[in-house]
């Protein structure tokens, strides 16, 4: 038993922290909040090169062949430097997906590509009529000779505007079991119906609306089986779930760091205010409520790094790191006082991106529902 | 990174649950419900199972597992005290050994005398031996260090006058373990002396009177004229604080307290399952449902945060800040849980445990009580906030 990082994972959050610290100011992540594209190309190639969008990938696609808990060293950091980009969605949801539900053929042509920068691959599941859940997947895919063609609407579609592929949550048949009938589409992001609409969110995160008209999409692009798509939908959630968890405890640590050394600096009544017990008391809970986010999280990647069901404790990591990254920045917020209201000081992107995290990959109230059925069927 | 423990912890593990499924009667609650506070444990809660179940635990040497081997213990590792700690918690076993084998004994062993070592150690390995911690006073508590009990030196004798409070198990301790001031010339924390002495020396009187779980635990005890000789001074005089705020190195996780939440949760769960309240099982109400599901969440953090805390220690770091979040964060924890099992039984939460339409006996009853010490005792929660603020985070003063 032991819950520290291994020296690779040292060195690792290192490099990581210094890159982003230099790469990633926050002028980038200003500037990519207005950018039509979302995200610089030429940091994520940067990336590519440092084997960051291959981490969870294996050599034989140009990977690096890390585990979970690499990745979540990684996402912690990104959280921290606010990246901007598709990361979560294509070098850990499409590429696991893919990775180990797809033919060889597949494999062969998108895994690369994700790793050497070329392909961005994003998940479309949510739609207009409901939260996560089979039912809701109402997008059809009729079969015909030729394959299949979509008609739908997909919503909260990360980074769609600049994707390559998406990989479709999509109504096959109505299912005799509730789960049964979704099948996982890769489709073609440049397809022939494809309607990609920005959403303007909270965060300037670039999400997306994906409207499909009759989109033709070949046999050979069924990820995984045809009807039986559900579980692999469930599994591209919990990975996003746990990514996006520890990209939050990164935000966070941050986001608490700057409330406590703002206290010793700020004088209010001719003392540092962080000398006033009301202010010490936040901090305190912030240190709490980082410490508890960081090790929720630890355990679903760790988890997932031993090939352990992850799934229950990815759903917790993401429901108490929503809210414990919550309670953190009300708190850091009401430490900045009018600063934390400004737009041009840097809490208010952290504030403004936790809420859109925390509703990526299901909010708490979505995990809840799957945690107590669990619990209480 | 690896949150399993090693077989030989998981083995250990087998064999105390295998002893606690034998030597426990199977309906057995857990009526001291100590992990939603410190106030219920009481011979009256647990029968007569507490006095035999206390002397098969003293026979494995199990309560005194963490001491050096040359005191009499095991030399357990951390991960073994931890295994032991939460199992015992898990099934509300009765407490063994309190605060002579937690707290008295080892700060014998690091600031004793070979006589008081002689004279203690043997009798708490043998569980022959109470002691009553003699800290809080009407004018000192969060504020520990401006006790006023004196203590003034007579030729080899100490003379104690003074009194104090919210003493717990005094009228039954056979010793009390005393912070007393032996100079009041100097910084109050520079002042204190620790002293060890029989319950029973002339001019030590203690008035028990009940907590609001009905259950005689608390005391004032009043020092009139109390003649010592001078080996009960325990270590240096005027050292006293000092010794009494050294860390002692045995697992101090919580983990206890996070076990017993588990269960407790267990408990209610299982409860919502089986009743029926305005025509539908208790398990099918929404708002019930998101908050079980919220605090099992809850006591699943804490349960790392107690695990986080035993990977520390076994790499010998310091865990004093990581502690301080453990209680903090845990005492808060049982009075949620506590608050959230008597809610989801609606007015027969309300009903003791005196009552035949008591549910589970009134466990959470009796746990909602209690868990209003839970943020007292140990520390207040705002004590903790400030020693987390100004030890942990160096903010300023």
């Amino acid at each position: 038993m032991d819950l520290g990082l291994n020296e690779t994972q040292e060195i690792l959050k290192k490099t990581a922290r210094d890159f982003l610290e230099s790469e990633c100011p926050k002028s980038l992540v200003r500037a990519m909040e207005e950018d039509v594209k979302g995200y610089s190309p030429e940091l994520w190639r940067k990336m590519a090169e440092l084997g960051w969008l291959g981490l969870l990938l294996p050599a034989e696609y140009g990977g690096a062949g890390g585990d979970w808990v690499d990745a979540a060293v990684l996402l912690e950091e990104m959280g921290r430097a606010l990246l901007p980009g598709p990361f979560i969605p294509t070098a850990v949801v499409a590429a696991l997906a893919i990775l180990e539900a797809g033919t060889p053929v597949q494999k062969d042509k998108h895994l690369s590509g994700i790793a050497n920068g070329d392909t961005i691959i994003s998940p479309a599941i949510l739609e207009p009529e409901g939260a996560f859940s089979a039912r809701f997947i109402q997008a059809r895919a009729a079969e015909d000779a030729a394959g299949y063609v979509i008609d739908g609407v997909k919503l909260f579609v990360p980074d769609a505007n600049v994707a390559d592929y998406l990989l479709a949550a999509v109504r096959t048949s109505d299912g005799v079991g509730s789960d049964d009938g979704v099948t996982v589409l890769i489709v073609d992001a440049r397809s022939e119906g494809i309607e990609v609409t920005p959403l303007v969110t909270v965060a300037a995160d670039n999400q997306c609306e994906v409207a499909l008209k009759g989109v033709r999409v070949s046999r050979a692009d069924v990820l995984g089986q045809v009807d039986q798509g559900w579980r692999l939908v469930r599994q591209m959630q919990m990975h996003g779930a746990a990514a996006t968890s520890a990209s939050m405890v990164g935000g966070a640590e941050r986001v608490f760091e700057m409330a406590v050394s703002y206290a010793k600096e700020r004088v209010q009544f001719g003392r540092p205010i962080g000398s006033f017990q009301a202010i010490q008391h936040k901090c305190a809970d912030m240190l709490v409520d980082v410490d508890g986010a960081r090790f929720i999280t630890y355990q679903a990647v760790w988890k997932l790094s031993e090939g352990l069901d992850g799934e229950a404790d990815a759903a917790m990591a993401k429901s108490w790191v929503g809210d414990a990254y919550r309670r953190v920045l009300a708190h850091s917020n009401q430490i900045h006082g009018g600063l934390a209201f400004s737009k041009e000081f840097d809490l208010g992107l952290y504030f403004r991106r936790a809420r859109a995290a925390e509703f990526a990959y299901g909010d708490g109230v979505v995990h809840r529902d799957a945690i107590a059925r669990q619990i209480l069927g | 990174m690896d949150f399993g423990l090693d077989p030989e912890d998981e083995l250990f593990r087998q064999e105390v649950r295998a002893f606690l499924d034998r030597e426990l009667p199977a309906d057995w609650l857990g009526m001291s419900v100590s992990w939603a506070g410190y106030g219920a444990a009481s011979g009256e809660l647990e029968g007569p199972v507490r006095q035999t179940f206390y002397k098969k635990l003293i026979k494995r040497g199990w309560p005194t597992m963490a001491w050096p081997k040359a005191y009499g213990g095991q030399d357990a590792s951390f991960t073994h005290q931890y295994v032991y700690n939460e199992e015992m918690a898990y099934r509300g076993a009765p407490e063994s050994g309190g605060i002579a084998v937690t707290y008295v004994g080892p700060a014998i062993m690091v600031h004793g005398s070979e006589e008081h070592k002689k004279k203690f150690l043997g009798g708490i390995v043998r569980g022959e031996i109470s002691f009553a911690q003699g800290f809080s006073e009407p004018g000192a508590g969060s504020d520990l260090a401006s006790v006023t009990t004196r203590a003034v030196r007579d030729g080899y004798d100490y003379i104690i006058n003074g009194q104090k409070t919210f003493t717990s198990g005094a009228h039954l301790a056979d010793y009390i373990w005393l912070l007393a001031r032996t100079n009041a010339d100097v910084p109050k924390h520079k002042g204190l002396s620790m002293f060890v002495f029989p319950m029973k020396t002339p001019g030590v009187t203690s008035r028990p009177f009940l907590n609001i779980c009905d259950v005689l635990s608390f005391n004032d005890v009043y020092f009139d004229n109390v003649r010592v000789p001078q080996d009960a001074l325990v270590g240096e005089e005027d050292k006293g604080w000092y010794q009494a705020m050294t860390g002692l190195d045995f697992e101090r996780s919580g983990v206890a307290r996070f076990a017993g939440c588990r269960r407790a949760m267990e408990l209610l769960v299982r409860y919502m399952k089986e009743t029926k309240w305005n025509g539908r099982y208790l398990a099918e109400d929404p708002l019930a449902r998101e908050r079980v599901a919220e605090t099992a969440v809850d006591i699943e953090v804490g349960r790392l945060m107690a695990l986080r805390i035993i990977s520390m220690q076994t790499r010998r770091m310091s865990v004093s800040n990581a502690s301080s979040v453990s209680k903090l964060y845990g005492s808060e924890l049982s009075q949620r849980l506590a608050r959230l099992g008597a809610d989801v039984m609606g007015p027969f939460g309300t009903l003791t445990r005196r009552s035949k339409w008591a549910p589970l006996s009134g466990f959470f009853e009796l746990a909602y009580r209690n868990s209003v010490s839970a943020t007292l005792g140990a520390g207040t929660s705002e004590i903790q906030r400030n020693i987390l603020a100004q030890r942990g985070l160096g903010l300023p003063r």
